[in-house]
């Protein structure tokens, strides 16, 4: 038996529950065969999921570290692994190497700030790591905001956890948001940039923004409206990978690889970085 | 410093190939000179390159990586990795030599790839000093001396003597163990030999090109250089630099359904390639501008940002030879900056 470490080689896990959470986003709770958590991570890291034959790819892991039971991945169906994965039912097998990237600076940067999370869409799914990290550790952090904004109420994300949980945290305030009215919501309508400048919040702590690129640009230019400034606002990207190990060459941007240098950056960043992303 | 008489080359050979697996540039029916595996009457090619570079040892074009069988809901994970053999890799140009350095900084930096270590470990590369360099050489370019190929072992073509010299404790054992009756010598003997060799590329077109002001720091310098558009005007995008490139190690991991497994295999990439950056998200790098930008940016910029000044070339020239448009990353070098027309 060879008996040298290589990272490219997965682990097994099984899906033990499915959650339904939009018409195209389902959380996959995932265990090694043994009923453990497959590894630690830090809240914004990555772990490469795999049906071997359908394909690998690299997705954030939405749980919080201190979840010590599961781990759990928020996925949108939009590609041959996606719709495989919504396609499948529990106690499937499927592979996981990880944790990859750096993560947020929960125990360092975020320490003693308040907080300002904003998201559309999926893009709640790298956060809501990071939210149940500062929820669990909620002596460390001032006051929390959360921002999302999603097409509809059937695409917010986690809407149950948001209400039942997050809502109903002292010091954590929720603000819902979706781009068109429809009958049965009476929270506000319109677009996450918008909503953010109208709730007007002031610069003095942490942003962390995550969601389509149309929406981060727009929200970023209303944060600096509102007196933030680029070392304050953190986001996380997204590139094609392969590796997971800076090794595979496509997910850099500059000199920098999304993969271990990233996924989260802050705005300060990369203005240092070519803007190929 | 030991020497050998060339005309016995052939039991040289012979010696090594008893326990390991040899490998030597010999002409393939086509002309050119391709690695082949040593055997009584493969004889050693007089062109001063392979077509492909010798990063195939260490980094083959395709692998396989592990096997998984897939059962029902069930999966299972076969590690097929293996000890590779012992070989030796001979007549390893300078240029190739180099690029080892550099295919390992990637590969052998934390976290280590098992396959590419564990092949560095059981090769042997033994050059060979390059005493007609082409025009299309610049390995000088970076610093790379031709007349000291480097490698575990060096060796020298000399009138009727092959001079050979360990650089590696690797390559002193190995040469040790040869049970072969080599002569000592003095290593001023090749002293004029050396010096023929520094002339000679001293008078080539391309030897010294001008590398300053390309390194780390440089990406906002070049990075919206407007000499980008024509010089990816012509591009075809047909990969062909990047797989004759011995520094080019981009690689895709792919499934290969075999009936009864999958096969997770790797292969050689390239970021000349649409698909490259591909994702249902969208592409960042949507034209052959910005695909070409990134391999010249990679090589003059990135890779010696995060590798201590290194440059992710070793001048061997045969992007020159290859490209089916003449495009190549000389023309990139003097046309980046507002220098002269392509």
């Amino acid at each position: 038996m060879y008996d040298r470490r290589e990272p490219l080689i997965p682990t097994i896990g099984t899906v033990t529950d499915i959650r339904i959470d939009t018409p195209d986003v389902k959380t996959f709770r995932v265990v090694t065969l043994d009923g453990k958590k497959a590894f630690e991570h830090i809240p914004g890291q990555c772990a490469m999921l795999s049906i071997p034959g359908v394909g690998e790819a690299m997705f954030s892991i939405t749980s919080s570290p201190t979840n010590e039971e599961f781990m759990e991945f928020s996925i949108k169906k939009c590609g041959c692994l996606t719709d495989w994965l919504h396609a499948m039912d529990v106690k499937q097998q499927l592979t996981i190497r990880g944790p990859y990237g750096n993560g947020f600076p929960v125990d360092t940067e975020f320490v003693g700030k308040d907080l300002l999370f904003i998201a559309g869409g999926i893009g709640l799914a790298p956060l809501r790591s990071v939210i149940n990290y500062v929820r669990h550790y909620r002596g460390r952090y001032g006051k929390v905001d959360i921002v999302y904004g999603s097409r509809s109420m059937q695409d917010l994300v986690d809407y149950n956890e948001i209400i039942d949980e997050w809502a109903k945290d002292a010091g954590i305030s929720v603000h819902l948001t979706i781009d068109r009215e429809q009958p049965e919501w009476d929270g506000h309508v319109g677009f996450v940039p918008n909503y953010v400048k109208e709730l007007g919040f002031a610069p003095n702590r942490v942003a962390v923004l995550c969601g389509p690129p149309i929406m981060i640009k727009f929200t970023l230019s209303g944060l600096f409206e509102l007196g933030f400034d680029k070392t304050q606002v953190y986001t996380t990207m997204e590139l094609r990978m392969k590796c997971g190990i800076g090794k595979c060459g496509r997910c850099n941007i500059g000199s920098k690889y999304v993969c271990k240098d990233g996924p989260v950056f802050r705005f300060d960043q990369l203005d240092e970085l070519p803007s190929e992303y | 410093m030991l020497k050998y008489r060339i005309n016995k080359l052939n039991e040289l050979f012979s010696s090594i190939a008893e326990n390991r697996l040899l490998y030597i540039p010999s002409d393939g029916t086509d002309g050119r000179a391709h690695y082949t595996r040593w055997q009584d009457g493969i004889v050693l090619s007089d062109k001063l390159n392979t077509v492909r570079s010798a990063k195939d040892f260490f980094f083959p074009q395709s692998e396989n990586l592990i096997e998984f069988e897939r059962n029902g809901k069930e999966i299972k994970v076969n590690d097929i990795r293996k000890e590779p053999e012992d070989f030796v890799i001979f007549g390893v140009r300078a240029c190739d030599a180099a690029s080892f350095d550099i295919l390992d900084r990637v590969f052998l930096s934390e976290p280590v790839d098992s396959y590419y270590a564990s092949r560095r470990e059981h090769g042997i590369v033994m050059t060979l000093a390059c005493d007609r360099p082409a025009e299309t050489c610049f390995c000088t370019t970076f610093g790379i001396d031709p007349a000291c190929p480097g490698g575990d072992i060096s060796c020298w073509q000399s009138g009727d003597w092959i001079y050979i010299e360990a650089n590696t404790e690797k390559g002193k054992v190995f040469l040790n163990g040869l049970d072969l009756a080599m002569e000592q010598c003095d290593e001023n003997e090749i002293a004029e030999d050396k010096k023929v060799i520094c002339e000679r590329i001293g008078k080539l077109p391309i030897n010294n090109l001008p590398m300053d002001c390309f390194g780390a720091g440089k990406t906002e310098t070049y990075f919206n250089d407007p000499a980008w558009a024509k010089l990816s005007e012509s591009c075809l995008g047909c990969g062909t630099c990047t797989f004759v490139c011995p520094t080019c190690q981009c690689y895709d991991i792919k499934d290969f359904d075999t009936g009864s497994s999958i096969r997770r295999f790797r292969c050689w990439d390239s970021c000349m390639y649409s698909d490259f950056t591909m994702m249902s998200a969208g592409q960042p790098r949507p034209t052959q501008l910005e695909r070409f930008r990134q391999r010249f940016m990679h090589k003059l910029v990135y890779f010696p940002e995060n590798n201590d000044g290194i440059f992710g070339c070793v001048g061997c020239g045969r992007c020159l030879s290859r490209c089916p448009i003449s495009m190549n990353i000389v023309k990139v070098i003097k046309n980046l900056g507002g220098n002269s027309n392509v």
